[in-house]
């Protein structure tokens, strides 16, 4: 009996898992979420710039990544149109720059922003670091024009905007490399620029230290960080809807390891009898 | 029209692509060669219209620069990794990338990762979270001192240091598996409400 139970087929649990996932999204419960501090820290900082500051957004992910990271730019985004900031963004990642322009333009409607005016989409330039360090010292050297091929000159976001000097913040939405650790590097270490994050929960635990040192002002983590952020701008979305099934589902692969951590040493005991 | 079939399109790569969770099959490996073409493919063209033409074609050819004909050598030097008995001329480029990525990184990168981080750690003992961060890192650091066998005092602080490590990496696998968890979660959304229709 210990032996069939040792040897439960992956497929099973792989089953499981899903029908758990499925139900959790059909049937939600609406379990509490509750908001953490590196998280809070990063909706604070937002709400501390006054209207008409510019907030430098850096979509560096793909659509592997989306499910993470496109509610938490979204909500970041809303939250910075609300209290009127000017956004510029780019991608580091080439695919990040039209997952962040859908975003931006859902917000826009939605608070009825002008493109150009009120935010702006530079593109995607190759090089990550080289391009955050361009940027810094002549952001009109290495971005000509947007994304659209639009002469950056015509845009009266841009007006007086020659480097990173007049943005209060930089928020980079990063699944990897290049990303938050170069963003560090550059604009925090060498120009002092504040630099919070929006990062895939696989690298999170890897950007703790960064923020206990103070080189990042906010870190929103994964799906549940994203979930966090949907309560603090009181906009529910994609994130929180999903928070029910991350729950069940975490429950379920907990439930799984104790089983099988049991089993064994039940087998272990009636080995050595 | 367009978006929905290729929204039926996305779902069934999704479901062929998780056909794999039961076993290897033809419809998984057809959604996966075609990932690999398509994904080969888009790379060339965003490459050429997005990297080469902005950054070295126009520049280049339409406004003279002739600086960049360093690059454009060096481009292709690299490339002739693919003639075998002038493959070692590649080498050139690559020592190039090397040797200015590492000095590019170099200072930032010690300033970032280990300066600031250990200036980070340098904090008054008043309250439990600063003990037990002096205590993780000194403990950290210990166990990865191998000049002096870890017994006696030393090992008990590299055991304690040990388990520091384990719990990091207890929370790293925790968002592992929270990210995994995501991803699926994206997924099924997509097939439920924009497939289905059923949320």
């Amino acid at each position: 009996m210990l032996d069939k139970l040792l040897k439960t087929d992956r497929r099973i649990i792989f089953a499981i898992l899903a029908v758990v996932v499925i139900i959790a999204i059909l049937f939600p419960v609406g379990l509490a979420i509750q908001v953490s501090e590196p998280a809070r820290r990063l909706y604070r900082e937002i709400e501390s710039l006054a209207p008409g500051s510019y907030v430098f957004l850096s979509f560096d992910y793909d659509p592997a990544s989306m499910a993470e990271l496109d509610p938490m730019a979204l909500s970041v985004i809303r939250q910075c149109f609300r209290e009127d900031l000017k956004i510029v963004s780019l991608g580091l990642w080439p695919q990040g720059v039209l997952l962040g322009e859908a975003n931006l333009e859902k917000a826009a409607e939605e608070y009825g922003k002008e493109y150009g005016v009120d935010f702006v989409n530079l593109g995607y330039k190759t090089g990550g670091i080289v391009v955050i360090s361009g940027i810094s010292t002549d952001l009109r050297n290495v971005f000509p024009q947007d994304y659209t091929g639009r002469d950056i000159d015509e845009l009266p976001i841009l007006n007086g905007i020659d480097n990173l000097e007049p943005f209060k913040l930089v928020v980079t939405f990063s699944a990897g490399d290049p990303g938050v650790r170069h963003w560090v590097m550059i604009a925090q270490a060498r120009y002092g620029k504040k630099v919070g994050c929006g990062s895939t929960a696989v690298q999170a635990p890897a950007f703790y230290p960064y923020l206990q040192s103070g080189q990042l002002v906010g870190l929103v983590g994964g799906m549940k960080g994203a979930a966090e952020y949907e309560q603090l701008i009181k906009l529910p979305g994609l994130a929180t809807a999903g928070m029910d099934a991350q729950s069940f589902a975490h429950a379920v692969i907990v439930f799984f390891i104790v089983f099988g951590n049991a089993i064994f040493f039940l087998k272990k005991r009636s080995n050595s009898r | 029209m367009i978006h929905t079939i290729g929204i039926w399109i996305a779902a069934l790569l999704t479901l062929c692509i998780f056909s794999f969770l039961y076993k290897d099959n033809p419809f998984y490996r057809f959604a996966e060669h075609l990932f690999v073409g398509v994904s080969a493919g888009y790379w060339a063209m965003y490459s050429w219209y997005n990297v080469l033409l902005p950054n070295l074609g126009r520049p280049l050819f339409m406004e003279h620069r002739l600086i960049l004909l360093i690059p454009l050598t060096l481009g292709i030097l690299m490339l002739l990794r693919l003639f075998p008995k002038i493959g070692w001329l590649s080498r050139w480029p690559l020592a190039f990338i090397v040797g200015m990525t590492s000095g590019y990184y170099l200072v930032t990168f010690l300033q970032t990762n280990a300066l600031a981080q250990a200036r980070a750690t340098i904090v008054p003992l008043n309250n439990i979270n600063n003990v037990i961060l002096i205590v993780g890192v000194a403990t950290g650091l210990l166990y990865f001192f191998f000049s002096t066998q870890h017994k006696g005092a030393v090992g008990v602080s590299a055991r304690i240091g040990r388990m520091f490590l384990m719990v990091a990496f207890g929370a790293s696998f925790g968002y592992t598996v929270m990210a995994r968890i995501s991803l699926l979660i994206g997924r099924i959304y997509f097939l439920l409400e924009e497939w289905l229709h059923v949320i």
